[in-house]
């Protein structure tokens, strides 16, 4: 299988790379408005904006041919022309939108995703309608909209040079969102997060949102040629996505966003030249050649989101899980070191207990055994032939924890009208989260006591807590 | 007959002690959503270098006023100066600090980054943040106690940090005039402590403060002026004067029943048949 990948990836030549730098330069440059959609949870903005272009678009087009067919400007002219026509339709178009949708929630008495709704069906409807009827007349074709030809982007090189066109417009979109960011990175932050000091300063928030709405929109319309009005919203939302999971800081988010456009773009074109022959010739459909690179770097956004979930850092699931673990090794340790001391409070108490009788904990025989092995590896407890025997260390840090144990029951049985048996549930959860303070809070409190509400002794009443060694109880979390 | 707030004799007297370059000067401010006057005719002058409670009933217009002296919000009618002047001229001399739940706290900048943004009109359209910048920053967090906490997340932070990181976002925006939108809201008691050293530190260096509050058992310890407001300005001056039962009563005691009643026949007559 993987003879056969490398088999497949070895026929790559300069339109695969022309086609996966086209996907790259068009997912970047939408990944950069998408970041602030994203940061002020205006996401579906982005993909209600996908759609109104198409009316603003057809507009400016029937527009230019208006001019042209009167007889106002030349053929050349308007060939010259024409794609700029289309992103001044689309800029106002995106205003419009913006304008319309808060127009709209404010007099329909809808919420904003209701007034969204209503502005980007009607406008989408109405574009798809003049499309068809305007089709003959102009120049587009409403599949190329709707799907993108990033597969023949080589064909339609820019005019004397040998570049692809749409990496030209991309690239050049791209560059201006690029300055954009930079020399307005933080007009954007503060109406991001708090439009209403930004205005106060002097930053209207408002024409910031309608600038973002322009921009956005722009940016959407030259990635609508590569990869189709559908699969852009997977561009503008997914990278910024994927990379708020990975960071805090509005700079890493752009950083990390950039990257993980051009990724998807490398592995979603690679994987349409790799899956599909691989997996569907192996389910019997022996015709299958390749798939849409433009379908794959969507499949492949969601493949590094998805991993992005599971790996990130600090809100990665395996990370969650790992803290979640280690937190339940050390609750079983604390557990078995508690027995471990109530056992020796006992007159005949055993120096050595046999490994059995610390597995009736509440944790489970083999959390038990992990613990063992855990305090044995810190140097806690050590084993002897017939069972375990406390350390020093392993002695201080039991009666540390006792001693919140039964500090909590004192102090649970001061304040709350409960019966004694009661008292333990909550002790043995709580005694594993009392910091040194609050025990040292909780004996003043409680007028320094010397037993609990059972009369079992509270470790340290008399002669005090030894000072805090390097061995916290509880870590923050 | 609505009565209107000239004919309170402590607000025609608060009047009449400040000059017109007071720090926030309102001259007959009617503010009204969609046409509905949420504010009637308010006329104010904020003593220079004092700290001042804006106190009243959940909907009295307490936020309204601060946002429309902030153009945040139109005015119907009426006027507002600042030390003298409209507020577009003076921007700069003006800090304010939102509601606490007003802004996303998930988003992604840190604390440091909060306390910047308290600088931008200062550094100025276009122009990047420099290490300057970030040092006087710093020494706001520091003010404030959250120097440790500079390079957390702010959704890290709890209730009380994040409004301090408020503060020490206001104080870095180096202003002669506040307004704070309920800074005490759901704070513990170490911060509230914290809010207040920081709220006379701004009085002892001359700073004028309006500060929404709701605590009325704090008022008399950390204001010393108030602002008593329901949809008008009940009575505004000193807090021993005029924070008295009788007020309050005016205050809290049921609305002006015919001022509801225009407002609501204003919205019927708005939205037609």
């Amino acid at each position: 299988m993987i003879q056969e990948a490398c088999e497949l990836l070895g026929r790559w030549d300069s339109y695969d790379s022309w086609i996966v730098l086209t996907a790259a330069l068009a997912g970047m440059a939408c990944a950069l408005p998408g970041v602030f959609l994203v940061v002020r949870r205006q996401s579906m903005m982005g993909d209600a904006l996908s759609h109104t272009t198409l009316p603003g678009i057809v507009a400016a087009f029937l527009f230019a041919f208006y001019l042209k067919s009167r007889g106002w400007i030349s053929a050349e002219v308007y060939e010259a022309w024409r794609h700029a026509a289309m992103f001044a339709g689309a800029m106002a178009i995106g205003v419009l939108s913006a304008v319309l949708t808060e127009w709209v929630q404010k007099r329909g008495r809808v919420e904003a995703n209701a007034a969204l709704g209503v502005v980007f069906t009607t406008l989408f409807a109405a574009g798809l309608l003049s499309i068809r009827l305007a089709a003959d007349s102009v120049h587009i074709d409403p599949d190329c909209v709707l799907y993108g030809n990033i597969e023949t982007v080589v064909i339609d090189l820019w005019p004397g040079t040998g570049i692809p066109r749409a990496v030209v417009v991309n690239g050049g979109v791209l560059v201006v969102n690029l300055l954009l960011v930079f020399v307005l990175l933080k007009e954007l932050r503060i109406s991001a997060f708090d439009p209403a000091l930004a205005t106060t300063m002097g930053i209207n928030a408002r024409w910031m949102h309608y600038g973002l709405m322009a921009v956005t929109a722009a940016t959407l319309v030259a990635a609508f040629e590569t990869v189709g009005s559908i699969l852009v919203i997977a561009m503008l939302i997914v990278p910024a996505a994927t990379a708020h999971l990975l960071t805090d800081r509005l700079g890493g988010l752009i950083g990390l966003s950039l990257a993980v456009a051009a990724v998807s773009a490398v592995c979603g074109h690679a994987l349409a030249i790799v899956a599909p022959p691989i997996a569907f010739r192996r389910l019997g459909f022996a015709t299958v050649v390749d798939a849409s690179t433009a379908g794959m770097v969507a499949v492949a956004g969601g493949l590094l989101f998805i991993l992005a979930m599971f790996c990130g850092p600090r809100y990665g699931l395996i990370s969650k899980w790992v803290h979640r673990f280690r937190l339940q090794i050390r609750i079983a340790s604390e557990d078995v070191l508690g027995l471990f001391y109530r056992l020796g409070e006992k007159d005949d108490a055993p120096a050595v207990v046999p490994a059995a009788r610390l597995q009736s904990t509440a944790v489970g025989a083999l959390m038990s055994k992990v613990a063992l092995w855990q305090l044995a590896r810190a140097g806690e407890v050590t084993s002897a032939a017939a069972g375990y025997r406390l350390t020093p260390a392993g002695q201080l840090r039991a009666e540390r924890l006792v001693r919140s144990h039964r500090l909590w029951e004192t102090y649970v049985a001061k304040h709350f009208e409960l019966p004694d048996d009661h008292l333990h549930e909550s002790a043995h959860w709580v005694e594993h989260f009392i910091d040194p303070e609050l025990r040292d809070e909780l004996f003043a409190e409680l007028s320094e006591p010397t037993k609990d509400p059972h009369g079992a002794v509270i470790p340290f009443a008399a002669e005090g807590e030894p000072g805090t060694d390097d061995r916290p109880e509880t870590r923050p979390s | 007959m609505i009565q209107s707030p000239s004919e309170v004799p402590a607000a025609r007297d608060a009047a009449a002690e400040h000059p017109a370059s007071a720090p926030l000067s309102i001259h007959d401010m009617t503010v009204a959503y969609h046409r509905k006057p949420v504010l009637w005719d308010i006329d104010y002058d904020a003593p220079a270098g004092k700290l001042v409670a804006i106190i009243g009933p959940n909907g009295a217009g307490k936020s309204t006023l601060i946002n429309a002296v902030l153009n945040l919000v139109p005015k119907a009618s009426g006027e507002v100066r600042i030390f003298g002047k409209p507020y577009t001229r003076q921007r700069g001399r003006v800090g304010y600090v939102p509601q606490r739940e007003s802004v996303d706290w998930d988003f992604p900048v840190n604390a440091l980054d909060v306390v910047l943004m308290g600088m931008y009109r200062r550094i100025g359209w276009f122009r990047r943040i420099t290490r300057r910048y970030r040092l006087l920053a710093m020494e706001a967090l520091d003010r404030v106690g959250m120097a440790d906490y500079a390079k957390r997340q702010i959704s890290q932070l709890s209730g009380g940090q994040q409004q301090r990181v408020f503060l020490a976002r206001a104080l870095a925006q180096d202003a002669d005039l506040y307004l704070m939108d309920e800074p005490f809201a759901g704070v513990d008691a170490a911060t509230e402590r914290a809010i207040v050293e920081i709220l006379r530190d701004l009085r002892s260096r001359g700073k004028t403060t309006l500060v929404v509050h709701h605590d009325l058992q704090t008022v008399n310890d950390y204001f010393d002026h108030v602002v008593l407001l329901n949809m008008r300005l009940i009575v505004s001056g000193p807090t021993d004067e005029v924070f008295t039962r009788e007020n309050l009563r005016k205050t809290y005691g049921g609305k002006l029943a015919l001022l509801d009643q225009v407002g609501h026949k204003m919205t019927l007559h708005e939205s037609g048949p």
